[in-house]
């Protein structure tokens, strides 16, 4: 039985800003449900006592001190920019806000 | 921007046939010396992206290390908060798109924050306590700087391109978010300003924050609904983004409040959506429909470990916590022997802290207050300034009213040593000579003065003889103008009852 819809394909490649054709959306529910099905395997052998797993290391309160260290360039930090001005980067016209 | 077309209610009876709730999200920046994840120094007011490293701009490879110091802070906050601190949480990734996230994720906390189901206590005006539950507190980054340009006065509306400055992204925050704010009914507007103000006011005593609004390092979001009564569901709520000065927290819950009222009465629904709100005009405008909290697709970061707080670290932040600016009013009123009237004054004056340092200084309580209240609190206002920025010290205060205790100069002439202090003349002793205000403490001089007032009033004088001390304050009003205003009252009416004896 399929789980992932082909509408929550598209909504999700939405989110994303991931701009599929018809027929990607297609292939994708297919390939995306099988992908499910694997993994929802772990769930058989996970048993409520087995906490859910955000990182593999045994590693907690990884911190650093309050100490600044130099910062890029601001010639390097802009020379991946497309485009830029006054030390800024250029992004074209924002929509859907306000 | 928006032209609105709605149909606003009247506070008043807004508040009378709707019960508002509300719920506030209050973002705070940590005044640490680096960023959140990266070490990038945190100065404000530098050079459009000279304050980025490889993590705070999202680089491919940039691994995020998370700042202690930041930690501690939340925690702090936590606790004055009165929190629950939790024993091991993790970041999470809240995953949207916008140009001053470099990311395209802003790294949060999700189910897991570290600071959790607290409550603070909210003085308003008159006095009255309210509560707030606290369902959270979380720590996560702040976003970059974005400038409008081509629309008009800096705004996106018609904007043809938008640069971006990444210095403020990384910054570190924490987020406070309240239970939902029940009961407070038609005062909603002002236990959202004495709650956003209270808060303002730990940051500072904590030290964890410039938290200077004006500057954005404290901002409030505004959540408001309304339901028929307080036993009704809770109604759909509008979330008013980026509200950064008290009073506009105020004015913007009393906006929405008369707004929603509006669409119901008129038999609509309130959307739920993000509003905008306007400074200049005291509206609030429709933005973004609300994301669902899955839009975001929150996952763990798989960059970062967990943050375990042992609990020996959380007792010793516990017991390093400053005396909180409740307490601390409530200790000083105590020792200041204010009544709670004077003391509410005082502290809805922002004067607290300068009557703190006068009586430092040497004055007593109410000697401070009463300069402080009255005569500065006078003439401050009048040229629409605080306190602090009018120019004389508290050191200075202390003097003049140490040369009013003395006998050395009355109310009248320390109000003129005032001036002179306030013009730059010097310090009140410096002023009393220049200006040659001491007191007439020369018997001779008023006996004098009490002589010719006597002698130009006989009708006054034969009654005063009589028995009748009540025309007294006529020689003395009398001998004060002789003398320019420079005599002890107290000491004229002691020579005048001698006198006519």
């Amino acid at each position: 039985m399929s789980t992932i819809s082909r509408d929550e394909v598209a909504r999700v490649a939405s989110l994303a800003r991931i701009d599929l054709s018809e027929a990607e959306l297609d292939r994708l529910a297919g390939e995306l449900d099988v992908i499910v099905a694997a993994i929802a395997q772990v769930s058989e052998v996970a048993t409520p006592d087995v906490p859910a797993t955000s990182h593999p290391l045994p590693l907690v309160n990884v911190f650093r001190d309050d100490v600044p260290e130099p910062p890029l360039p601001v010639e390097d930090v802009l020379a991946g920019a497309p485009s830029a001005e006054d030390g800024r980067f250029m992004v074209p016209q924002i929509l859907g806000e306000e | 921007m928006t032209t609105t077309y709605e149909t606003l209610v009247d506070y008043t009876d807004a508040v009378e046939r709707y019960d508002p709730v509300l719920g506030i999200e209050v973002h705070v920046e940590l005044g640490t010396r680096t960023k959140m994840f990266c070490p990038a120094e945190v100065e404000f007011g530098g050079e459009p992206n000279t304050q980025t490293t490889p993590v705070s701009l999202g680089l491919p490879g940039a691994l995020p290390v998370v700042n202690g110091k930041a930690v501690e802070y939340a925690i702090r906050i936590g606790l004055a908060l009165n929190c629950g601190i939790a024993e091991t949480c993790r970041f999470a990734r809240k995953n949207y798109f916008y140009p001053d996230v470099p990311k395209n994720f802003q790294t949060s906390q999700y189910d897991e924050p570290i600071a959790h189901d607290g409550w603070l206590d909210v003085e308003l005006e008159d006095g009255t306590v309210f509560r707030v539950e606290i369902e959270r507190a979380h720590m996560e980054e702040d976003a970059g700087k974005n400038t409008h340009v081509g629309g008009a006065a800096g705004r996106i509306h018609g904007a043809e391109y938008s640069l971006v400055d990444y210095n403020r992204a990384g910054i570190p925050l924490v987020e406070i978010v309240t239970r939902p704010i029940e009961g407070a009914g038609e005062r909603a507007p002002e236990v959202a300003r004495a709650y956003v103000q209270t808060l303002r006011d730990i940051f500072r005593a904590l030290d964890v924050s410039e938290a200077r609004m004006e500057r954005g390092n404290v901002r409030a979001d505004v959540n408001v609904s309304l339901r028929p009564t307080p036993e009704s569901p809770l109604g759909t709520r509008t979330e008013t983004k980026n509200v950064n000065s008290f009073r506009s927290v105020e004015r913007a819950v009393r906006y929405e409040i008369s707004r929603q009222a509006g669409v119901l009465d008129a038999g609509g629904r309130v959307i739920q959506e993000t509003r905008h709100w306007h400074e200049d005009t005291g509206e609030t405008t429709s933005g973004r429909v609300k994301s669902d909290a899955e839009d975001y697709r929150y996952f763990p970061e798989p960059d970062l470990v967990p943050v375990a707080p042992s609990r020996d670290w959380v007792e010793e932040i516990r017991a390093s916590l400053p005396e909180l600016p409740a307490a601390r009013r409530r200790r000083l009123q105590g020792e200041w022997a204010y009544t709670d009237l004077e003391m509410r004054d005082v502290v809805n004056a922002g004067a607290v802290d300068i009557i703190e340092a006068t009586v430092a200084a040497g004055a007593s309580p109410a000697g401070a207050r009463k300069w402080w209240m009255a005569e500065l609190g006078r003439r401050a206002k009048e040229q629409e300034v605080e306190l602090e920025q009018l120019p004389v010290t508290p050191a200075q205060v202390a003097e003049l009213q140490g040369l009013v205790d003395a006998g050395r100069i009355n109310d009248k002439l320390a109000r003129q040593v005032l001036d002179g202090v306030l013009a730059g003349e010097g310090d009140p002793e410096a002023v009393v000579v220049a200006r040659g205000l001491e007191v007439v403490s020369d018997d001779g001089a008023l006996l004098a003065a009490i002589d010719d007032a006597l002698a130009a009033q006989p009708d006054i004088a034969e009654k005063i003889r009589g028995g009748n001390l009540g025309p007294v304050g006529a020689i003395i009003g009398a001998v004060m103008k002789a003398t320019r205003g420079q005599a002890d009252a107290g000491r004229v009416r002691e020579l005048v009852l001698e006198r006519v004896r």
